[in-house]
C-alpha cells in the first residue's frame, strides 16, 4: 500500500531553477496526482556536485549542511534528477563520515531521498499519468540514475501508460552522453564527441522526440542536436508524464516552433 | 617510458582526428563490450564471483606482509630464487644482473605490463642484450618502436595494412609478392620469425598474472601460446610481478581466473594458463633451470591502508576501459602513460604522481560503467573523485576553475543572493534567447558552444514563477 498523503519536499535542482521551470511544475502536478502533499522548501539552491566533483569536499560539505536544514521533516524529498538525487541519497552522507552528529542526520535524509519517477512508480505506486501524446519517443537512461539509483524500468512502466506513445529503444540507452557536469566544459573535444555519438543513435531510432529524467544530459542533447539542424526534439520525461508539453516548446526550442 | 599525461588534452585531440584509430576503436569498443555481456550472462554465479574475488583479495591486502612471505618461502622450497625490489630501479638492475649472469645476448619476452611500467626493454638494450617481445601485438609495437594502446590488446589501434608495412620494412628477405590479405598471413609470417627467437634465447621474462602463497606458484595468462614458449626453452626464467599479485591459495586464484577471462576477452577461460612452481625438477623433460621471481613495489606499498587501496584488487583485465567511454573516444595513447583508461586513471596518479598524471581522473564523466563491470568491484569514479580532492587540497586545479567554483559555492550558500543571481540570469539569458530558444555562441562558453548549441532558459526561475503561483493561489 502506498503512503496516504505523505509530505514530500522537491528538491527543485539547479537546472531546473534556473533553464526549465516547467519541469518543476511537471513534478509538482505528477507527486499531486500521485497523492502527496508537496512543499518546495525556500532555503534550497544546489545538491552540491559542481564542488563535490571537483574535489572541493569543503563547500560540497557546507552546502550540504544547508540542505539538511532545509530538508529535514519531511516524509520524502524528491528531485527530478537522477544525478541531484544521487548526490544527496549515496554521496552526501559521506561528507559527514568522520561527524557523529551530522552522520545520522546525513543517512536519514538520504533514506528520503528519491528521484521523481522511481518515486512515483517505487513508493507511491502510481498506475496511471495525465499526460497524453502521440508519436514515437526514445529514452536516454542518464547515467547517475540508472548506476547509482538503479532506475530503468520506472520510466519505461509509466510512459507505457499513455496512449498513442510509442517508445523506440536507442540501440545503447546505457552509454553516457558526454555531460559530465564541468567535464562537458573540461573537455568538451571529447564531450562533442561522446554526445555526437548519442545524438547519431538517436537520431537513428526514429523517434520524433528524445526523453530523459535528468536535465544535464538533455541540455548537452538538445543542443547537439539544434547544432546538427536535427528535427528531434528534447524534454523531460516528466513534462510529458505530467501533459505540460503543450505549456513550453521542446529543450532549445524557440515559442514559435 | 616517457610520460605524456600532463599533455592529455592535446594528445585527445589528435585521437579524435585520427580516422583510422576511430574506426579501430569502434570495432574494439563493440567487440569487448558484448563478448563481456554475453560471457557474464552465461555464468549464473558470476556476481556472486565478483563478491568472493573481492573479499579474497582485500583479505590478502589486509595481510600482505604474511602472504607475501609465505609466498617467497614457497618459491625457494621449490628451488627457485626471490629478489624483493623497492624500485624500477631495483627491478632493472635485478634482472640486468640474473641476464649477465646467464651470460645471456637474447631475451624473449612475454606480454607484461609491468615491464613497460619499468622501462625494461631499453634498460636491457643499453648493456647490450636484445630484448624480444613474442606476444604477437607487442611484437608489432616492438617492430614500431611504439607504446601499447591497451593493456590486454596492445596494438588492436592498428590495421592490416600498418602490420604488412612493419614487417616488410624490419623481416629483410620477405619476397615482395608474399600477400597480407588476412590475419592469418600475419600470423603465418610472426610465427616463423619468433620460432628461431625462441629457440636461440638464453632466459625468458614474464609477468604473473597470480602469486600463489600456498605452493609458490607464479600463473601467467596467454591466448598464444607464447608465454610457455618463453619461459620453458631458455635455461632462465625470471617472472616480474608486483607485490599486490599474491592470492593465499590456488582455489583463490581459480576464483580469479574465472573471472579474468570473462571479463577482459569474454572467454570462460583463456587459452593457455600456466603455473610455474621452481625450476626443473630431476626427470621433469623441459622447463628452465634457474627461476627467478623478481617482485616489485614500485609505490604499491604506500597506496596500502589509504583510500586508494581498493585499486590494488585489479587483476588487470581492461574491462573498465572496454567500457569507457573517454577511452572509447580517444584511445590509449592519449593517457600518456603504461595504464590507460579509468585504472589507469586512478593509478597513473599514484606511481607517477598527480601533478604529471592530474588530467586522468579529471577526464570522466563519472558514469559508473566500469565500476559496474570491475570484476573486483573496484569504486573507480570514487577513487577518481579522491584524485581530484588530492589537486585540490594541493592547489593543482586550474586557477580559473578554483575561482569560478569559490564563486559559485559562495553564492549557492546564500539562499537570497542565489535567488537573485539566478533570477537575473535566467531574466538575461531568457531575453537574449527568446528568438531562437537557443545559442550558437556566448561569451565565456565556448566550452559548450564549440560541438553544442546553448539552450536559452525560459526566462523566469522555478522560484520566481513558484512564489508567483503561491500569491495567486492565497489571493
Amino acid at each position: 500500500m502506498p503512503p496516504s498523503r505523505p509530505r514530500v519536499a522537491l528538491f527543485v535542482t539547479c537546472l531546473v531553477d534556473l533553464f526549465r521551470p516547467t519541469v518543476g511544475f511537471a513534478a509538482i502536478r505528477l507527486l499531486e496526482a500521485a497523492g502527496c502533499q508537496v512543499e518546495v522548501p525556500r532555503a534550497q539552491t544546489c545538491c552540491g556536485q559542481p564542488a563535490y566533483n571537483s574535489g572541493d569536499r569543503e563547500s560540497a560539505r557546507e552546502l550540504a549542511l544547508g540542505i539538511l536544514e532545509s530538508f529535514a521533516g519531511y516524509d520524502y524529498v524528491v528531485a527530478p534528477s537522477g544525478s541531484c538525487a544521487g548526490m544527496l541519497k549515496v554521496h552526501l552522507p559521506t561528507l559527514f563520515e568522520q561527524d557523529p552528529n551530522l552522520r545520522p542526520r546525513a543517512e536519514a535524509l538520504a533514506d528520503r531521498v528519491y528521484e521523481l519517477v522511481s518515486f512515483l512508480t517505487d513508493v507511491m505506486e502510481l498506475k496511471t499519468v495525465p499526460g497524453r501524446f502521440q508519436g514515437t519517443v526514445t529514452y536516454h537512461d542518464s547515467c547517475s540514475g540508472l548506476r547509482e539509483l538503479k532506475i530503468k524500468a520506472q520510466p519505461r512502466a509509466l510512459l507505457a501508460q499513455i496512449p498513442g506513445l510509442t517508445l523506440q529503444e536507442l540501440a545503447e540507452p546505457e552509454l553516457c552522453c558526454g555531460f559530465g557536469g564541468t567535464f562537458c566544459v573540461k573537455y568538451p573535444e571529447i564531450s562533442t564527441r561522446m554526445v555526437a555519438d548519442k545524438v547519431k543513435d538517436i537520431r537513428e531510432t526514429g523517434a520524433s522526440l528524445v526523453l530523459a529524467g535528468d536535465l544535464g544530459c538533455l541540455l548537452n542533447i538538445a543542443g547537439r542536436l539544434k547544432r546538427e539542424a536535427s528535427p528531434v526534439t528534447a524534454r523531460h520525461v516528466a513534462e510529458v508524464l505530467a501533459g505540460m508539453d503543450g505549456q513550453v516548446p521542446p529543450i532549445g526550442e524557440s515559442r514559435d516552433g | 617510458m616517457l610520460v605524456t599525461s600532463p599533455a592529455f588534452k592535446e594528445n585527445a585531440s589528435h585521437a579524435l582526428a585520427d580516422a583510422a584509430l576511430q574506426k579501430a576503436l569502434a570495432r574494439a569498443r563493440t567487440h569487448f563490450q558484448r563478448r563481456r555481456a554475453d560471457a557474464a550472462a552465461g555464468l549464473p554465479e558470476f556476481e556472486d564471483l565478483r563478491a568472493r574475488a573481492r573479499e579474497i583479495k582485500d583479505h590478502t591486502l589486509a595481510h600482505l606482509d604474511f602472504y607475501l612471505e609465505r609466498y617467497a618461502e614457497n618459491v625457494e622450497r621449490a628451488g627457485g630464487f626471490v629478489h624483493w625490489c623497492r624500485t624500477a630501479e631495483d627491478a632493472r638492475a635485478a634482472i640486468l644482473e640474473i641476464c649477465e649472469r646467464a651470460g645471456a645476448r637474447t631475451v624473449t619476452k612475454g606480454k607484461s605490463m609491468l615491464t613497460e611500467e619499468i622501462g625494461l626493454n631499453e634498460h636491457l638494450e643499453r648493456h647490450g642484450i636484445t630484448p624480444v617481445e613474442t606476444d604477437l601485438g607487442e611484437y608489432i609495437l616492438q617492430l614500431r618502436d611504439e607504446p601499447p594502446s591497451h593493456i590486454i590488446a596492445p596494438a588492436y589501434h592498428l590495421n592490416l595494412d600498418d602490420w604488412e608495412k612493419s614487417f616488410r620494412e624490419h623481416h629483410t628477405g620477405l619476397p615482395p609478392e608474399r600477400a597480407f590479405h588476412e590475419r592469418r598471413d600475419i600470423l603465418t609470417e610472426a610465427r616463423k620469425v619468433l620460432r628461431e627467437r625462441f629457440l636461440a634465447a638464453d632466459v625468458g621474462i614474464t609477468g604473473a598474472n597470480f602469486l600463489i602463497a600456498e605452493t609458490g606458484s607464479s600463473v601467467i595468462v596467454t591466448n598464444e601460446g607464447n608465454g610457455d614458449l618463453t619461459q620453458t626453452l631458455p635455461h632462465v626464467h625470471i617472472a616480474l610481478a608486483s607485490i599486490e599479485k599474491v592470492v593465499p591459495t590456488l582455489e583463490d586464484a581459480f576464483c580469479l581466473l574465472r573471472l579474468l577471462a570473462r571479463s577482459a576477452t569474454g572467454q570462460d577461460f583463456s587459452v593457455y594458463t600456466t603455473f610455474s612452481t621452481g625450476p626443473r625438477r630431476p626427470g621433469d623433460l623441459d622447463g628452465p633451470e634457474e627461476y627467478h621471481v623478481v617482485l616489485l613495489d614500485n609505490g604499491r606499498s604506500a597506496m596500502l591502508g589509504g583510500e586508494f587501496q581498493p585499486m590494488l584488487r585489479c587483476i588487470r583485465c581492461a574491462a573498465c576501459m572496454n567500457h569507457c567511454p573517454v577511452y572509447g573516444a580517444v584511445g590509449g595513447h592519449a593517457y600518456g602513460w603504461v595504464y590507460p583508461g579509468p585504472m589507469g586513471a586512478v593509478l597513473t596518479p599514484s606511481l607517477v604522481g598527480v601533478d604529471q598524471a592530474g588530467h586522468l581522473p579529471n577526464a570522466s564523466t563519472f558514469c559508473g560503467r566500469c565500476e559496474a563491470v570491475c570484476p573486483m568491484q573496484i569504486p573507480l569514479p570514487q577513487m577518481m573523485r579522491h584524485w581530484r580532492e588530492r589537486e585540490f587540497e594541493r592547489h593543482l586545479t586550474p586557477a580559473t576553475v578554483r575561482t569560478g567554483l569559490g564563486l559559485w559555492a559562495y553564492v549557492a550558500r546564500r539562499p537570497t543572493l542565489y535567488r537573485w543571481a539566478t533570477r537575473a540570469a535566467a531574466a538575461t539569458l531568457g531575453w537574449l534567447g527568446r528568438k531562437r530558444g537557443r545559442f550558437a555562441s556566448l561569451p565565456f562558453a565556448g566550452g559548450w558552444t564549440g560541438g553544442r548549441d546553448l539552450p536559452a532558459p525560459e526566462g523566469e526561475t522555478f522560484f520566481a514563477r513558484y512564489a508567483k503561483t503561491q500569491r495567486q493561489g492565497k489571493a
